[in-house]
């Protein structure tokens, strides 16, 4: 489902003095439907780089990102975004989203953007939010002004909402309680019984021995770093 | 009368005339589209039907008979005029009698009486483009008119809708001519409007100081512009003359005293005249 | 899949000096294409060249037509160029005054396309500019109001209006919020990112502002100087820019 071949990436920051860095170096792994992995290593490391890369956000500069037999690395920009859409969710570390939206309608986009109806979308997104403890009261309210605990939980439940294949999940569980904790990592544990391949990085080691299946080690890949 | 030896018939050298005759044409070739032409300086200012005089001048021949109205009327001070400076520079017989005149000049009316076939109207038009009120650039409605494109027209009609709930637009009502070009008929009341189409006669337009010539040639196809749900309406008041008690000839409304009694007389004086004659008689005949 | 726009080696100068050169992309239907640049960058220019309001020194743009397949508009004849620009073509100005006239009511200037392609039942056309009013977050009542009763940032929702009546499929915006408060500018994208969605519109947006296109457009092109120095998909090339001058103008961007 999700499959690196030898991806390598080095920063070149013009503007000061052209300083290159390297990021990562020859990362190769594959992740099977149902199968949860996580990315472990030091910080800076560079997990959440590697996040990024598998996303499409960030340029990788050779190698292989094969996401359902798509190579990231080649694609042109509405494959990814097709695939973003269809394939491939993403929950960052940190809540991003248009100002003035509600909190309802943030959840409900991916479904919209799928053309799913405005009702079942909302549907589905109070289910998520339901379950994730965000009170209604707060639901017609933009998310910028919630708590960091809210507004991960927010940031998780639009990433829950609609069934993607494959999933990126930076630090899911930081910043919530053991109860909300628990409901995020059942979903985990239902995406993964329905099939889907999930990358994710866990600070917390009891979380990580839940739902992770393996761990791979990014430290190995990152040059000037000791294993 | 002859004409005056100092002048060359009808004023306008032949030279003139030449140019304005081919402008006629090409107006007549392509009805209800603006020629532009060399508008001369005449013997009174623009504003005062300087392109009506110089379309009557440059079709004139000596063996036609001159009409000139003016609102209807052959009677008032530039009717007069006009018609005397065409007597004196081109010696034509002048008439008031709209069946027997060949040449007919008139400002803001058509003549009640049907036109034939070897009559000419000349008509005095202020400003020729219809879409001039909306679009200011001469550069953008010579584009509109040569590629068709209308719809700012009915948004005008659309503005008046919306403002008065019906198309307030009650003289120089903007026409389609054989559903082709959008033009102006000159500020004549709408109710004039269906007589603009089929018409027997030869229809002249002139705009001396805009330097535009437009024609439709008899039995042209012309249609008032209108909305489907708000039909063209040539309407006129709800009275018959006073003088001749006609009821569908357009009216001119007279206040006749400081009580404010007003009596409604038909606009064109022949007309009614000839009615009266005929021993019509409205409520207010003497 | 075609392509809805084919834009190949647009190029325009001004004597000696580089408007833009060799620009090139393809345009897919429900794409939203940022471009991005300071002043003097080239992007407006580029724009009008691709909109047809400048005639552009050498390249071509080819448009996927609803009846005739894809067509090459530079070349067009003009009655089929400006017939374009009133039906599958849209173009919003930064000035609301550019794009509306300001004597004609707002109904009347959402129903112009409409009366231009023979729409001749008042009634009909009067319910469509309502409904249209609507969907910009006009109220219904303003329908008789002249554009210079309106705030600036209604003059750019009805600007909006007028243009999207007939649906287009391409939206070309110069600088859409350039002028406009912020908070008026923040409704006025989720207006735009609303009506791109459920139209599928395809747009072109030129803007100096980097939230804008981090909002609304799927991908980038960075100008500087005429020419297109990066292009990617939006988000990849503001978090990850590749080149020195991307690189500097989204450090320079203050974050608030």
């Amino acid at each position: 489902m999700i499959e690196l071949k030898h991806v390598s990436k080095a920063f070149t920051l013009h503007n000061q003095g052209s300083a290159v860095i390297e990021v990562i170096n020859d990362v190769s792994f594959a992740v099977a439907a149902g199968e949860c992995v996580a990315l472990t290593g030091a910080s800076g490391a560079g997990k959440s780089t590697l996040m990024r890369m598998i996303y499409g956000n960030y340029l990788t500069q050779s190698g292989q990102i094969l996401i359902d037999d798509l190579d990231l690395v080649q694609a042109e920009p509405r494959e990814i975004i097709t695939l973003r859409r269809d394939v491939l969710g993403y929950v960052s570390q940190f809540l991003r989203v248009v100002p003035r939206v509600p909190t309802l309608d943030v959840v409900a986009e991916p479904l919209r953007l799928l053309g799913v109806s405005a009702v079942d979308a909302q549907r589905r997104a109070s289910a998520l939010l339901h379950q994730l403890n965000i009170p209604e009261r707060l639901w017609s309210l933009s998310p910028t002004t919630f708590s960091g605990g809210e507004q991960q939980r927010v940031n998780i439940a639009r990433g829950f909402t609609y069934n993607f294949p494959a999933i990126l999940l930076d630090e899911p569980t930081a910043s919530l309680d053991a109860a909300n904790r628990d409901v995020v990592l059942s979903l985990i544990e239902d995406a993964k019984a329905r099939g889907a391949a999930i990358i994710g990085i866990f600070h917390d080691e009891a979380a990580r021995s839940r739902v992770c299946d393996r761990e791979i080690d990014i430290s190995r890949f990152t040059p000037g770093m000791v294993a | 009368m002859t004409h005056q030896d100092n002048y060359n018939f009808a004023y306008l050298d032949e030279q003139t005339k030449r140019m304005i005759r081919r402008a006629i044409l090409k107006g007549l070739a392509i009805p209800g589209y603006q020629v532009p032409f060399a508008s001369r300086e005449m013997p009174m200012p623009y504003g005062w039907g300087t392109g009506g005089v110089q379309v009557s001048a440059a079709v004139l021949t000596p063996e036609d008979t001159f009409k000139v109205i003016d609102q209807g009327a052959d009677d008032t001070t530039n009717a007069v005029s006009i018609r005397t400076f065409f007597q004196r520079t081109a010696g034509v017989a002048t008439t008031t009698a709209t069946q027997d005149a060949t040449v007919i000049q008139t400002r803001h009316r058509i003549p009640e009486e049907s036109l034939g076939e070897g009559q000419i109207l000349v008509y005095q038009v202020p400003i020729p483009e219809p879409l001039r009120f909306l679009e200011p650039r001469e550069s953008e409605t010579r584009k509109m008119h040569s590629l068709e494109e209308y719809g700012l027209m009915h948004v005008k009609l659309y503005e008046d809708i919306s403002r008065h709930g019906h198309i307030a637009t009650s003289y120089a009502y903007p026409v389609k001519v054989e559903g082709r070009y959008v033009m102006d008929p000159s500020p004549i009341p709408k109710f004039d409007n269906p007589k603009l189409g089929d018409m027997a006669a030869i229809q002249l337009f002139g705009a001396g100081r805009e330097q535009r010539i437009y024609a439709l040639p008899p039995y042209t196809n012309v249609i008032s512009l209108d909305f489907e749900d708000h039909p063209f309406e040539a309407s006129k008041a709800n009275h018959p003359c006073g003088m001749c008690g006609s009821t569908d000839s357009y009216l001119d409304e007279l206040i006749v005293d400081d009580a404010g009694r007003r009596m409604f007389i038909c606009s064109d004086t022949d007309y009614c005249e000839t009615r009266q004659a005929a021993g019509h008689k409205g409520k207010d005949a003497a | 899949m075609t392509p809805l726009l084919c834009v190949q080696g647009i190029t325009k100068r001004y004597g000696a000096h580089i408007g833009c050169t060799d620009v090139s992309f393809d345009l897919y239907p429900g794409e939203v294409m940022g471009i991005v640049g300071e002043s003097g960058s080239g992007k407006s220019t580029l724009l009008n060249c691709m909109a047809g309001n400048l005639a552009p020194d050498a390249g071509q743009v080819v448009f996927d037509t609803r009846c005739d397949g894809p067509r090459e508009t530079i070349s067009m004849s003009e009655p089929e160029r400006r017939m374009l620009g009133r039906t599958d073509w849209a173009f919003v100005h930064q000035h609301a005054r550019d794009g509306l006239r300001m004597g004609v009511s707002a109904g009347g200037n959402v129903g112009e396309r409409l009366m231009a392609l023979d729409e001749r039942h008042y009634g009909d056309i009067r319910d469509k500019a309502s409904d249209w009013l609507g969907r910009v977050e006009i109220d219904a009542s303003r329908i008789d109001d002249r554009p210079t009763t309106f705030s600036g940032g209604m003059q750019q929702r009805l600007q909006i209006a007028r243009n999207l009546v007939t649906g287009p499929r391409l939206v070309f915006m110069d600088e859409p919020t350039g002028g406009l408060d912020v908070s008026v500018q923040a409704r006025l994208l989720d207006l735009l990112r609303g009506l791109v969605r459920d139209m599928g519109l395809s747009a072109i947006i030129v803007t100096h502002d980097l939230a804008v296109v981090r909002l609304l457009a799927d991908r980038l092109m960075v100008m500087k100087d005429g020419h297109v120095v990066e292009a990617g998909l939006t988000d990849q090339v503001l978090d990850d820019p590749q080149h020195a001058y991307s690189q500097l103008l989204v450090s320079s961007v203050l974050q608030v």
